[in-house]
């Protein structure tokens, strides 16, 4: 058969794609267990590396920086792109191109032009560069990854209910806080969950308009990497592996499937 | 809600302070010219773009657009084979199967370059097994050349491919395929003729952000490269953070985004012009 056939060579490139994503990814995981601290030769496992982490006074500090920025930004971020898009969602505008060419642009833009504008932005207000900076620009850059999508969950939502509460006279209040949000609320978590992933893990923004005393994690391990190899990062990074990646599943799990909706 | 409109108001007040705003400060200092000590100093001269046509930087402008056009072109090769594959999986499989794509396009470039260094490097995993097996008597330099960027990039920018292919082969209606082979087309005719004119629009919207993403890819060339492989992210990146030279690094971050608008603007016409055609069939 040779539709079969045809299969099988499929199913082994694209297991071999796969394969080239995350060998790199295993590799630097299984590097961070190594209790050799200088070559490639596997010489037993160690959780070592792990531990002298947390007693690194640097790596803790990084830690909580970008604790506190991500959950800042995230909350600031969510509230502006919810907000932003139930109006987007429910509502014709005017200037519709320009305000979804202003929502799209900064994901669109490279990040680096991005990160040097708002440098030079703080620069020439004379804002001191530091975790309020960062909060600023992470802010920026999440948002419209939230509007995205909230948008996403809305749109698979019938207006048909708001349109019944408004039948059975409730306030456009009432409407909004007993429809629209329970609706969308999957959406404004798994927006939420992105923002917090995009922040946690930005790296070329925060290069850009961070402050001496205001390192994160991703500019942390720049520094170490920039220094040389170490087990140290291999344990750091395994570790912001396992964060980003658990919460952009959550994030996806909670997310709607556009595609069978728009099949309904 | 009357009022419901003034919800957007917020964040069109917030991107506009901290995203137009800023963009337009950066046009105008790049029109502008610094102090010995890198203060920036506003009196309008096009030096600093005309300084952008010496050929130092049109040389590694010319170098930042082959490797994009070379990542863009292996990434299509790769992905459409995956996102074929997963399209055509049973319903049910197919999101873990695109969840297991774009997981290391959420892992940051930083992490994922610096992968490769352990593996690439002298003392690292592939010359490690290479000696073991006797292949190589002396340590191979994978790492810090042109190559080794290539190979980040195309890593990296991967699953950028996969999502808008996969969307497009998802949405491709089977029917006309049928009809194909009904017609005594035979499957690879049914492909090229059918599938492959059909997908396009995805592989465009890939290529689009695969392309605009290595245009302005700096981690990669840093973290992977060799001094030579430096990109126009890399020097705009030295000009602001080193040669404290903000103004050139303004004009060319203005080219960059320029470029980069450039490509989404052709992109949009073309996905219009495509609408177009389709609604007058339907």
């Amino acid at each position: 058969m040779p539709k079969t056939w045809r299969n099988h060579v499929l199913l082994a490139y694209s297991l071999a794609i796969i394969a080239f994503l995350y060998l790199p990814l295993v590799i630097l995981a299984a590097y961070s267990f190594n209790a050799s601290r200088v070559n490639a030769v596997w010489s037993g496992f160690t959780v070592d590396w792990y531990l002298s982490l947390f007693k690194n006074r640097r790596v803790l500090e990084a830690l909580t920086n970008s604790l506190i920025i991500a959950f800042f930004s995230t909350i600031v971020s969510t509230i502006l792109g919810t907000t932003a898009a139930i109006a987007l969602n429910r509502y014709k505008f005017k200037y519709q191109n320009v305000i979804n060419g202003l929502l799209y642009l900064p994901i669109l833009i490279p990040e680096i032009v991005m990160g040097l504008s708002l440098l030079v932005l703080f620069s020439q207000a004379h804002f001191p560069l530091g975790k309020g900076t960062l909060v600023l620009a992470h802010i920026t850059f999440c948002v419209s990854f939230v509007v995205i999508t909230v948008n996403a969950r809305l749109e698979g939502m019938k207006p048909e209910y708001e349109q019944a509460a408004m039948d059975l006279y409730a306030t456009p209040w009432q409407t909004f806080r007993y429809i629209t949000l329970p609706i969308a609320m999957p959406g404004i978590v798994a927006g939420a969950l992105i923002a917090f992933t995009l922040s946690i893990d930005d790296f070329i923004i925060s290069f850009f308009v961070a402050g001496p005393n205001s390192t994160t994690l991703p500019l942390y391990i720049y520094a170490m990497v920039k220094r040389g190899i170490s087990p140290e990062i291999n344990a750091l990074s395994t570790l912001m592996m396992i964060v980003t990646v658990s919460l952009v599943i959550i994030a996806q799990i909670l997310q709607p499937q556009h595609t069978s909706k728009k099949e309904e | 809600m009357k009022n419901g409109k003034l919800m957007v108001l917020p964040t069109v007040a917030w991107l506009s302070l901290f995203f137009v705003i800023p963009m337009l400060i950066v046009v105008a200092v790049s029109f502008a010219s610094r102090t010995a000590y890198g203060q920036v100093v506003f009196n309008f001269t096009f030096a600093n773009y005309a300084r952008i046509t010496e050929s130092l930087y049109l040389s590694i402008f010319a170098q930042t657009f082959i490797v994009a056009v070379i990542t863009t072109l292996f990434t299509i090769v790769m992905a459409y084979p995956l996102a074929y594959y997963i399209a055509s999986l049973p319903k049910k499989w197919q999101q873990p199967g695109l969840i297991l794509v774009m997981v290391p396009f959420w892992i940051n470039f930083l992490i994922r370059s610096y992968a490769w260094v352990i593996i690439l490097r002298t003392q690292g995993v592939l010359n490690t097994i290479l000696m073991k097996l006797g292949l190589i008597t002396i340590p191979m330099q994978f790492l810090y050349n042109d190559m080794a960027v290539l190979l980040g990039m195309i890593y990296s920018l991967l699953p950028f491919m996969v999502l808008p292919v996969y969307v497009s082969i998802e949405q491709l209606d089977r029917r006309l395929l049928e009809a194909a082979s009904d017609l005594g087309a035979s499957p690879f005719t049914a492909f090229r003729k059918v599938t492959l004119p059909l997908t396009m629009p995805g592989v465009a919207a890939g290529t689009i952000l695969v392309f605009i993403s290595s245009l302005g890819m700096f981690i990669v060339p840093d973290v992977m490269g060799g001094a030579k492989s430096a990109l126009i992210g890399n020097v705009i990146q030295n000009q602001f953070l080193s040669a404290r030279d903000w103004p050139f690094g303004s004009a060319l971050s203005i080219v960059l985004a320029v470029m980069s608008l450039v490509l989404i603007i052709l992109y949009y016409k073309a996905i219009q012009g495509q609408k177009g055609g389709k609604s007058q069939n339907a």
